[in-house]
């Protein structure tokens, strides 16, 4: 209607006049220009590019690059300090997903039984997830200090009171944390776990304010008890919840890196490689050793693991819907 | 917000007649709350208290230090570059927060109040790209760096933050759900189309744009391993990467780390205290949106 109106306006310039329509793809892509080449020169291209790299020896000078083929995934099946990397990554996530999640869960029910404080409560456990990891945790990496740290002295005051009272069993020694390779890693996964917790607690609490009040009162009636409640209502009304959740903490998990690197600095990846990641293990290979190829094809790997445990997670859970 | 004075209400009908019973359930709830909030808010306490104590009295373990001094938050201020990293992060954060709030909404706009040959093609283009780590890109984004001589610059270091998709995905969701009726009387009116998005969707969305653009400032300012490639100087660093490399030379001295820690994270707390509101608000709509 528009267009007509216009070619009854006089028009003394001689430009090409447009339909509606074409005017309006016209704006479109003016509006998208800058954001597609955006998205496909620093987004798109790369991820093609790391394909690429992987397949070539590093050099500054393009034209000095050696063609490897599969030559550098061969080496990752063989390496064993990827290997090791590769098994942190999974132990994180099989340490911080449920943990984040269960914990999550409960708090944000809990928050939900209680009338008063909710809001600040809910602002307090979500406070860490706003802050630098990096410097998050260095302030854990000084709490966890064997010989210094706050944790290891509460231990041993708490065990000398006890002692003191004739109750040996309530004493616990001071642990070696992160200087032990067998206690790392779990040391890690608490700072991991205490950081994102918050993020559970607000998603969850959001989704259990969505079930109807009515549905826990119709149970009720029906004599169903808190547990009942809980596995026929509540988990079942939360699964999209929960799917999101499960899918966004481990895919954050898989690309572990801030703490673990900020934790033992002096020794990043230690004791032993015990807390190394793969994305540790690949920001060392690139940008220490100036591997770059290999670290592309380490890049490329995460990729494949984050893209097949979120398909086999979606699979998985949105087929558990079907109750 | 109707949903939460609606459950209020039934309950309070559900436990009026039994008002004599002691609300154990309530008050194990607060406990069991009380004590994990300690635990959130402890390592924050611990390093701010730590930071006002002395080198000899870190390793002596009391809580409260017996001398207060300033001179941990001295050092790190005068001594090393901390005001220039602060500035950095400045200015990145709030260069990509402008970046993401007008380009996030605009693409959102155009996906969803415009026609044109190719939207869905467009639309998957982008969604796409949530897909692929930032890991695998920063390689890649290294050589691409060295090659323009972007290392060691503000653009450098910000690149990567300036149009996330997931923002783009979040603003496309929101302008989905205005009327358009709105935006054709305008359009009738002779309004051209920048206009319709400036004049009339922004200032629609405008609850939308005050979260991602919080999101926007916190994820730019936390970001530690592309700013830890790109920036090569030590005036260059944003206040993670400047943290980390201060406090790897610093060693033992914890003191020293720990005031440099409190510099880092107290600013993001207190923006965080301050709209609060808006960001837990936030994370729920981009949770049950997204």
């Amino acid at each position: 209607m528009q267009s007509r109106l216009d070619t009854k306006k006089p028009s003394s310039e001689s430009r090409i006049r447009f339909s509606l329509s074409t005017r309006e793809a016209l704006w479109a892509y003016t509006f998208l220009f800058v954001p597609l080449l955006f998205f496909i020169f620093l987004r798109i291209w790369p991820a093609f590019q790391s394909f690429y790299l992987s397949l070539f020896t590093w050099h500054v000078d393009a034209a000095q690059r050696d063609f490897v083929g599969a030559g550098y995934y061969m080496e990752l099946l063989r390496d064993p300090k990827l290997h090791r990397a590769l098994r942190n990554t999974l132990l994180y996530t099989i340490i911080t997903v449920p943990a984040q999640l269960i914990l999550g869960l409960g708090i944000a029910m809990l928050l939900q039984t209680i009338d008063r404080l909710k809001s600040l409560f809910r602002a307090i456990y979500f406070a860490p997830y706003v802050t630098p990891a990096a410097a998050v945790a260095w302030v854990w990496g000084w709490m966890y200090s064997v010989n210094f740290g706050v944790i290891n002295n509460f231990l041993i005051e708490w065990s000398l009171f006890w002692e003191a009272r004739g109750i040996n069993w309530l004493s616990i020694e001071p642990q070696p944390f992160l200087t032990d390779p067998k206690q790392a890693l779990a040391a890690v996964a608490v700072v991991v776990i205490w950081q994102n917790l918050g993020f559970q607690v607000v998603i969850f609490l959001a989704g259990l304010q969505g079930v109807p009040r009515t549905f826990y009162e119709a149970a009720r009636i029906d004599g169903a008890n808190g547990w009942d409640v809980f596995r026929h209502i509540t988990l079942p009304l939360l699964n999209p919840v929960i799917v999101f959740s499960v899918v966004i903490s481990t895919i954050a998990s898989l690309q572990l890196f801030d703490q673990v690197v900020n934790i033992n600095f002096t020794d990043q990846g230690g004791p032993l490689n015990s807390t190394l990641t793969i994305a540790l293990y690949m920001y060392q290979e690139a940008f220490s050793r100036f591997r770059l190829g290999y670290a592309a094809a380490v890049t490329v790997l995460l990729f494949v693991l984050i893209l097949s445990i979120t398909l086999i997670q979606l699979k998985f859970f949105s087929r558990k819907v079907e109750y | 917000m109707a949903i939460p004075a609606q459950q209020q209400t039934t309950r309070v009908q559900v436990h009026r007649p039994r008002k004599r019973k002691v609300p154990w359930v309530k008050l194990l709830a607060y406990l069991v709350l009380i004590v994990g909030s300690v635990v959130m808010i402890f390592p924050f306490l611990w390093m701010v208290i730590s930071s006002f104590k002395g080198i000899r009295e870190i390793l002596g373990f009391h809580f409260w230090p017996k001398v207060w001094t300033f001179a941990n938050y001295r050092e790190v201020l005068f001594d090393t570059q901390f005001p220039r990293w602060f500035l950095n992060s400045l200015i990145v954060a709030l260069g990509s927060t402008a970046s993401v709030l007008f380009f996030c909404s605009l693409v959102g706009y155009t996906l969803t109040r415009m026609r044109f040959p190719g939207r869905n093609i467009v639309f998957i283009l982008i969604l796409s790209t949530l897909m692929v780590p930032t890991e695998m890109l920063v390689i890649p984004w290294f050589v691409m760096s060295s090659d323009f001589g972007w290392v060691n610059t503000f653009w450098g270091i910000a690149f990567p933050g300036l149009i996330p998709a997931f923002g783009v995905f979040l603003m496309r969701q929101f302008f989905e759900t205005l009327p358009r009726d709105v935006f054709d009387a305008a359009r009738v009116d002779g309004m051209h189309e920048f206009g319709l998005f400036f004049f009339i969707g922004l200032p629609l969305v405008r609850s939308a744009l005050a979260a991602l653009g919080i999101f926007a400032f916190i994820g730019n300012w936390n970001a530690f391993l592309w700013p830890l490639i790109v920036a090569k100087t030590a005036s260059m660093r944003t206040v993670p990467v400047g943290i980390a490399l201060f406090s790897g030379e610093a060693g033992t001295a914890w003191n020293l780390i720990m005031a440099a820690s409190s510099l880092a994270i107290l600013p993001v707390l207190i923006i965080f205290f301050i709209f609060q509101k808006q960001i837990i608000e936030g994370v729920v709509l981009t949770g049950t949106k997204g």
